[in-house]
Formats: C-alpha cells, structure tokens, sequence
C-alpha cells in the first residue's frame, strides 16, 4: 500500500512539483523556533480568509443585489428561511471584522520585531497591499446588506472622490454607475466583492507567502537563523514548520475559534460595533442618520480625514491626509533606517515612539465612531499630528540609534 | 516591552473617559427584561401585535408559520386567533404567507403623514429598552394631529394606539433654574386622566410582552442560536485541550 502510494507521488512529483512545493513551504521550510503569541496572527489571517471565501460562496447563492431593497429582503431571507442561512451570514459579518483584528496584530507584531526590515521588504510592501485590498473589499461589502449605514457610508466615502479638483464628479459617477448610489453601484460592488477584489487578494497572499518563504522568518529576537546554519544546511535555531508550528498553529486556532464563536453566537452585534443598529433599517436616500460611522476598522482614518479643515476652498487636504496615513507606511522599510529589528534591543527613543503611534491610532480609531465635537476635534487634530511624526522620528531616531547588544543565537 | 504595554493601556484608560463625557443628553430608557424563552409572553405580545399594531405596521419579512412554531402555537390556533389580514382576493392570509398588511401606502401617508414602517426588524434598529420606554410614555396633546404625543419620540406621527389598555396620561412639567439661571421647563412625570383596562403594573407587563415578540421577530435565529452556541463552545474547549495535549508532546524534543 505505501509503496503503491509511493508509486503515485513520484508519478506526480515527475510531472507537478508536489513534494517540492510541500518541502519548500511546509515540511522543509525552517521557522525560528521562538515565535511567540504575536506569531499566531498570520494562520489566523489565513484561516479568516478561507472563512469569508467559504461562506461568501454560501451568501452569494441567496443574495440580490439588484437593488437596496432586493438586497436588505434577501439578507432577511437569508437571516431567516435558508437553512442555517443567520449562521453562515454571522460567520461572514463577524469573521470580516475579525479580519482586521488579525490583520492589525500582525502588521503591529512586524513593527515590534522589525519584520518589515531588510531583507523582508517586499513581505511588507506584499502584506501592505493585502490590508489595501482587504479595505476595499470590506468597503465595498459594507454596501451590500442594503441598509442605512450601508448607504450613508458608502456616500461618505464616495463623496471624497468628488473632492477630487477638476475630475472629481466624473470620477465618482464612474464608481457609482449612476448619478447617484444605486442599484447599478449595489452591482458593481458586488461583483468586485465577490470577484475582482477575492482573485487579487488570492494572489496577494501568495506572493506574500512565497516572498517570505524566500527569505524565511523573522522572529522576536530579529535575529536572522539562516546566518548560522548547521553541517547539513539546516538553521541551528530553525524547527521545520511541520510538524512544530501546524500543531502549534492548530491549537491557536481552537483559542481563536473560541472567541470567534463566543461573539458570534451570543453578541453577533458587538455592541453594534460589528453590525450597527441603523443598518436594520432598509436604506433611505431621503433620510440622513442621526450620526454616520464607518465600521471600527476604518475609524483611526476617518477620524484623520474629519480632523483636518478644508481650506483654499477645497476638501482635498482631509482625503490626501486619509490616503498618506495609510501610504506612509508602505515606506516603513526604508524609513528604519537602524541596524537592529527587535524591539528588544532598540532604544527607548524607539519605543516611545512606537507606543505614541499606537496609542495615537487607538484613539483616532476611537474618536472615529464618536461624533465629532470641538474637544474631540482638537484631540483628533493632535494625534493625527503626532500619527504623521512616527514616520520622520523614526527616520532620525534610528540613524544612530543607540541600541543594545543583539545576541548571537536565540534567547528563548 | 512588558513595561511599555503597561504605559500604553494606562494612558489610554485615563484617556477615554475624558473624550467619551461630551456626548448629548438623552432620553432616559427604561430597562426591558426580554425573555425569548418565554413562550406565553411571545404569545401574549403576538396577540397584542396582531390586534394593535398590524393594521398599519407590517411584519412582512417574517412568516405566519415560522411564528405559530416559534412562540408554540399550532397552525390552526395561528389561524384561528392571530390572523386577521387578508390576502389580495380577500381571503384570510395563508398561513405560510409572509405578514403582510392591507394598509395602502397612499392611504398612509395621507392619514399619518409618513407611511407607518415595517417593524420586523425594529427592535434590532431601535433596540428593546427604547420600544418598551416608547410604547409606554404616549400622552394627550391637544396640538398634535392625531392627539397624541411622546416624551420619548417627541412630535411622533403615530397615535396613541394602546390608549384602550393604558388609559389616557397627561404630561406634567416644573419649572427650575438651569445652571446659567434661565427658568427651564423640565419634564416631571405623568399624570392619568382616565383609567383604561389595564392598571400601570399591567400595562408595562403588556408592553414587555410585546417588546419581547418584537425582540423575537428581529431575529427568530436567537431562539437556536445561544443553544448551538453552547455545543459549539464545549466542542472547542475539549479539542483545545486535546490540540494543547499534542503541541506539548511534539514540541517536547524542541527545547
């Protein structure tokens, strides 16, 4: 029996590189063998990924996106009449969100340990354009239920392409179809969500992967493994990925999963931070909510573009600063300019600034679903500002940074 | 790095509350104990829904049907007790039908000025404690339309529907200087003019009946969902001690 599948894999192996594709990615590929809790986050990613394809495809089979109203009655339909339709659309909904919180813990564990630096530049830029990719695909996903946040939001954001000089309104009536938000627009959105956005999303993570597999993994100690390798090649620090980090992987899952379903069973809503309370009303072009809040995962930019006055009788200053909040960091890799990748052996300059730029991106995040007032203006206006100083303080602070000695071999 | 957490959520505990305080004055609400387990009240909310509200608010999401299993009833009690709309031939609606009306929305708009909305999915939007305030703080206006008005949602559109179970309340307001020392009219409670079915204890028994019908026809989903939930949860917790089990023995010739 072994031998006969033994048989069968070289037949294969001769003509599609399995095994080599498997050595490569899976079963040869040497991690570092001290990843810690912040190294769960990629799987993770992963896994929500495949949740949102997987039930995507289930939602597709019962949704309409003709119109708002078509929309919001086949999301009821689906809530209430498919089998097990409220389970599938609550996986969606909470495993979007859940996106993020994966996404913003990974991108925040490579600022810790410097895994956007040298050689893992393009891993960055890679896993930069999957958080891109990923906004708009929550954009435009957010429109679909049909409901009044749906609406009101997407004509917010819309609205910023109108602040565009010169081409501004040809360029949203292009986005929308339509001369206003419609069924055309529910239509094209749903077709990029469903279609356009997923296949480079695809694709994205896997030059993500393969570009990180290259180069291979940093770990919490920024130290690289493959700098020490034993008389058979192999990293001294380095434990193959399977079957150490699959098993470790699986059992982050099971916590993950946990708190997934604790959310998704007993508060699908978060609060209404998941799904708002407006969007259980059908859309109405003719009716403004009291108070119109993008999803929490879009509030620290949105706070930014609120934050900053439109002037020389134009609103473009709020889009630009939204978009360079999110540019500026595609440019961290040669921004960091210190020699050394973990926070463990950089300097409390370094730290300062990292915990300023947190902390400034939570507040912003949370300003964001607030409405706006003067003192929350004023506050939005001081973190956007210290927000936008992470990036030249690092660019000073790390040019001779002073910073500890990094060890040969890993710590723990 | 420990530290630098540390500092970062301290910062950010003092920080919120002094950013959250600027908000407006609302609308107290009165706390709504639903209770989706409680089939006799969903029954008697139904009951109240199907005689009160139906004639101008819809429920048309929502099946005849799935609502006679959900709150346990049979199809003919159903039938026979809950289903007075009619289908567009003027027979009795069928009972896999959704729940519709037969207001016309020309004539709803002419009569309410707006067009009473479907409320399948109101108590997601408003959530229970504002329904079960609302539905209780009507009272006599002779200024409005329809004579009626809410603290609640004031100058609403709709009257005061359960004035034959409530009775019929006035508001009353006093008068006290505000912090700048303006003479400002505060709202001080109500006062009952006539006595309806129901003594208050009663009425707000009703209305949290109803509310909790509304609650379940929100999302029928939540009768299941808690449940399932609990299987799941247990399911979970004996895999991750079995998955923890294994990442221990692997992992054991790696240190």
């Amino acid at each position: 029996m072994q031998t006969k599948l033994e048989q069968l894999m070289g037949w294969v192996d001769q003509r599609f590189p399995a095994t080599k594709m498997w050595n490569e990615h899976v079963g040869k590929y040497y991690a570092p063998k001290n990843f810690n809790f912040w190294y769960f986050f990629g799987s993770l990613a992963m896994l929500v990924l495949v949740n949102q394809i997987v039930t995507g495809i289930f939602l597709t089979m019962n949704f309409n996106p003709s119109t708002f109203e078509a929309a919001f009655e086949s999301v009821e339909y689906i809530m209430r009449e498919v089998t097990g339709g409220w389970l599938i659309r609550y996986m969606h909904s909470t495993g979007a969100s859940a996106f993020f919180v994966v996404i913003y813990l990974h991108m925040f564990r490579g600022l810790l340990y410097g895994s956007y630096k040298q050689p893992r530049e393009l891993v960055w830029i890679f896993g930069m354009l999957i958080y891109l990719v990923l906004m708009g695909e929550a954009f435009m996903g957010y429109l679909l239920p049909g409901g009044q946040m749906s609406y009101w939001g997407a004509q917010v954001i819309l609205n910023l392409f109108s602040a565009i000089p010169y081409y501004g309104e040809d360029i949203s009536t292009l986005i929308r179809g339509d001369y206003v938000i419609s069924g055309a627009t529910l239509n094209r959105f749903f077709a990029f969500h469903v279609i356009a956005m997923p296949l480079i999303l695809l694709g994205l993570v896997m030059a993500h992967l393969i570009a990180l597999h290259e180069v291979g993994s940093n770990n919490p100690d920024g130290i690289e493994i493959k700098k020490d390798k034993d008389e058979n090649g192999i990293p001294k620090d380095g434990i193959p990925f399977h079957p150490y980090y699959t098993v470790k992987d699986i059992f982050g899952v099971v916590v993950f999963a946990f708190f997934f379903c604790i959310i998704m069973f007993y508060m699908p809503e978060f609060m209404g931070m998941f799904l708002e309370a407006p969007n259980f009303v059908e859309a109405n072009p003719f009716k403004t909510p009291d108070h119109i809040a993008p999803v929490w995962y879009f509030t620290p930019y949105y706070s930014i573009l609120r934050a900053i006055p439109s002037f020389l009788g134009t609103q473009i200053w709020g889009v630009i600063g939204m978009g360079g909040a999110i540019v500026c960091l595609f440019f961290l890799p040669w921004l960091d300019r210190g020699p050394v990748k973990s926070i463990r052996y950089r300097s409390i300059w370094y730290k300062l600034n990292l915990a300023v730029f947190i902390i400034c991106f939570l507040i912003l995040g949370y300003l964001g679903v607030k409405e706006a007032t003067d003192g929350r203006t004023l506050v939005a206006r001081i973190c956007s500002v210290a927000y936008f100083l992470y990036f030249p303080a690092l660019f000073i602070l790390s040019k001779n940074e002073k910073t500890k000695p990094v060890p040969e071999r890993l710590t723990d | 790095m420990k530290a630098t957490i540390l500092k970062l959520s301290a910062v950010i505990a003092l920080a919120l509350p002094l950013l959250a305080n600027a908000g407006g004055a609302a609308v107290h609400l009165d706390k709504a104990n639903v209770n989706l387990d409680n089939k006799d009240s969903l029954q008697r909310g139904a009951k109240i829904y199907m005689n009160y509200c139906m004639g101008c608010h819809s429920l048309k999401y929502q099946r005849y049907k799935r609502t006679a299993e959900d709150i346990g009833l049979t199809e003919d009690e159903m039938k026979q007790s809950l289903i007075f709309t009619t289908d567009k031939y003027g027979d009795a609606t069928k009972i896999g039908a959704l729940m519709q009306n037969n207001m016309e929305a020309e004539y709803a708009e002419a009569s309410f000025g707006a067009a009473p909305p479907d409320l399948t999915l109101v108590a997601r939007a408003r959530g229970t404690d504002w329904l079960y305030t609302y539905l209780r703080t009507f009272y006599k206006d002779e200024n409005r339309p329809l004579g009626a008005n809410n603290t609640t949602f004031p100058n609403v559109g709709m009257p005061n529907v359960l004035w034959e179970l409530q009775g019929w309340k006035k508001a009353t307001y006093k008068t006290e200087k505000n912090e700048e020392g303006e003479l400002v009219e505060h709202f001080a409670g109500f006062e009952t003019i006539t006595e309806g079915k129901l003594n208050d204890k009663e009425f707000d028994a009703a209305v949290l009946d109803l509310v909790n019908f509304l609650e379940y026809v929100g999302e029928p989903a939540k009768l299941v969902r808690g449940k399932i939930g609990g299987y799941v949860l247990f399911f979970l917790f004996l895999f991750g001690i079995l998955a923890y089990a294994l990442k221990k023995e692997y992992w054991r010739d790696v240190h």
